[in-house]
């Protein structure tokens, strides 16, 4: 029997890594992911870790490279305004090609926007965030359960394809409480990093140069068939997908992390109302579900798009539709307060469908 | 340095830590002598296979073609946060090094390197001190003498717009975390000696685990000052030196 406890997001998240092998973390305090860097401070030296609390994200995300040029399972976390500062250092790590994990716990946007719960960095996450047009693998948790599950799964893809991968959740479910199965993912032994750099080399020969200019230290030419392949074969391989009751839909709601709750709730008040009403939660932002939204669009009628932002996903949903079905936007215009600790509610989402279907 | 090779005595070689490789740098450029340093330091302590070193952006970026120990490439300015990052990774084991020119330590990264220096990292950096931006062709840096011409402080740098040259090693030697500082330039062999002698040093401070260890290298830059490599050298003797006089400023074995 696995161990069950009641933690927050934040912690679950941070126990994820605990339990991936992560022995190494860099961060900065920020609301709403402050307990995330407390949790870190307290366990890893217990277990014979690592943790460094760094003078801003910049210098977080630039530990995180160097850690990760030496091969250990190594993590940051921030929060959007936060983790802007780290964008130029996610382009080196993925121009380096090193394995770690960041994770962006939301807060409202733009600049220091609220310090409250928002999905305003969907964009920022999934087409890029740094210059230079590189990709990630980005998970988006609906439950505490999926930050603890997720961070896991994410160390695992960082370390398969030699890159950073994101877990990106936001402040309501970093910081809210559910309960939690304690169960390690087995993925099979660790690769092998022959790669990395490290110390103690006999005969003290270089092993290794990593670099972050692959148009200045190799052809750049190489370097971009082989990241175009890599790219590929995430795409390819790595699309996290739920759906439920899309066949027979004539609309179909599309949500993804903590809004994909209230998506949840509306598909399944629309279902025990007798509306054909589909869902679909995106798991990885990036890869995007463009398939199985475009395929669905073939017999759908609608698509209604559920995020706390004022519309960025929907963009991705608009481009795998390719005009074959309305495609319809619930944005955070429709919170039930106008304040910073606004929601979208079920009912609300559930009133938006009847306007369509 | 000597030995005896098939009968004749060998006074001067390769560095066994340094490659065998052609010159990146312009007619004149000191950095290559620093980096052959660096190696005979590696080489005579017995830590080429230990050494990490971090480069930083700029034609310092340059020098671990010269160097055969692992490398990774910092952004600029952010050597000493990636430093920190291998040093946690390798369990604090390893002796890593940053070489870091005067835009990104003085410049761009000097939150970075006092920070690190705060937070009591035991790491190495040599600093490339040649009053300006080599690599971008000549522009001011915060190490440029005042009344210097740049191609941005045309009229040459007047403190009233830009500031006054900054002094790296005084302002290492001042923190706390620091155990060694100095400043050393490579005119002549007794300086040469100095500059390896406090290269040693630095290392062996890390390695002690005693704190930072910071060697600022004053060097020359003929293209980016408009000189040919002897006029180079003179102005580094006279107008370089007046401003950053060589020493070693802290030498601790024990930081309270």
């Amino acid at each position: 029997m696995a161990e069950k406890v009641l933690i927050t997001g934040n912690i679950a998240a941070a126990q994820g890594a605990i339990y991936a092998g992560c022995r190494h973390y860099f961060g900065y305090p920020i609301t709403p992911q402050s307990d995330v860097v407390e949790f870190f401070a307290a366990e890893l030296p217990k277990l014979g870790g690592y943790f460094v609390q760094t003078e801003s994200e910049c210098t977080s995300i630039n530990m995180l490279y160097g850690c990760a040029c030496t091969g250990v399972r190594c993590m940051t976390s921030s929060s959007s305004t936060g983790f802007s500062l780290m964008m130029e250092g996610l382009s080196t790590i993925a121009a380096a090609e090193v394995s770690c994990v960041v994770m962006n716990v939301q807060r409202g946007g733009p600049g220091a926007g609220s310090t409250q719960t928002a999905q305003m960095d969907y964009l920022q996450a999934v087409k890029g965030g740094g210059h230079g047009g590189y990709k990630m693998v980005v998970l988006a948790p609906a439950t505490v359960q999926e930050c603890f599950d997720f961070v896991q799964i994410a160390f695992y893809l960082a370390d398969k394809y030699r890159h950073p991968a994101m877990v990106l959740t936001d402040a309501m479910i970093g910081q809210m409480m559910e309960s939690v199965e304690l169960v390690t993912h087995d993925f099979g032994p660790l690769p092998e990093k022959p790669w990395a750099v490290k110390c103690g080399r006999e005969g003290g020969k270089r092993g290794n140069m990593i670099h972050n200019a692959p148009g200045i230290w190799s052809l750049y030419k190489d370097y971009q068939v082989r990241i175009t392949d890599k790219y590929k074969k995430m795409a390819e391989q790595e699309v996290r997908v739920k759906t439920y009751d899309i066949e027979d839909a004539d609309l179909i709601i599309v949500s993804f992390g903590s809004s994909a709750r209230s998506g949840l709730g509306a598909y399944e008040m629309a279902r025990r109302d007798g509306r054909k009403v589909g869902f679909i939660r995106p798991i990885s932002l990036w890869p995007f579900p463009t398939q199985v939204i475009r395929e669905a669009a073939k017999t759908t009628k609608h698509f209604l798009v559920v995020e706390d932002n004022l519309g960025q996903m929907v963009e991705d949903v608009d481009h795998a539709v390719q005009g074959r079905a309305e495609v319809h936007f619930l944005g955070m215009l429709a919170r039930h307060l106008p304040d910073s600790s606004g929601m979208i509610f079920p009912h609300t989402i559930y009133q938006e469908v009847k306007k369509y279907i | 340095m000597s030995e005896q090779k098939a009968g004749k005595k060998v006074i001067y070689h390769k560095p066994e830590s340094a490659f065998e490789t052609s010159s990146l740098f312009c007619a004149g450029c000191q950095h290559s002598i620093i980096a052959r340093v660096v190696c005979e330091a590696i080489d005579e302590m017995g830590i080429q296979g230990d050494a990490v070193g971090v480069s930083g952006v700029g034609c310092h970026g340059m020098c671990h073609v010269y160097m055969d120990v692992d490398f990774v490439f910092a952004l600029h300015g952010r050597a000493p946060g990636t430093a920190t990052g291998i040093k946690r990774g390798l369990s604090n084991k390893g002796i890593v090094f940053t070489f870091q020119g005067d835009g990104d330590l003085a410049a761009i990264g000097l939150g970075d390197i006092l920070s690190a220096v705060n937070r009591g990292e035991k790491l190495t950096t040599i600093f490339f001190n040649n009053a300006g931006y080599g690599t971008t062709g000549g522009q001011m840096a915060p190490t440029t003498l005042q009344g210097q011409v740049t191609t941005t402080s045309p009229e040459g740098r007047d403190a009233a717009s830009h500031g006054y040259p900054v002094h790296m090693a005084e302002m290492m030697a001042s923190m706390r975390g620091v155990a060694y500082s100095a400043r050393v330039a490579l005119i002549g062999l007794k300086n040469f000696m100095s500059a390896k002698k406090a290269v040693k040093t630095a290392f062996q401070k890390q390695i002690d685990n005693v704190g930072y260890g910071f060697v600022e290298f004053v060097c020359t830059c003929p293209p980016g000052w408009g000189m040919n490599p002897p006029k180079s050298i003179q102005w580094l003797e006279k107008a370089m030196l007046e401003e950053y006089p060589l020493g070693e400023l802290k030498n601790v074995d024990i930081i309270e």
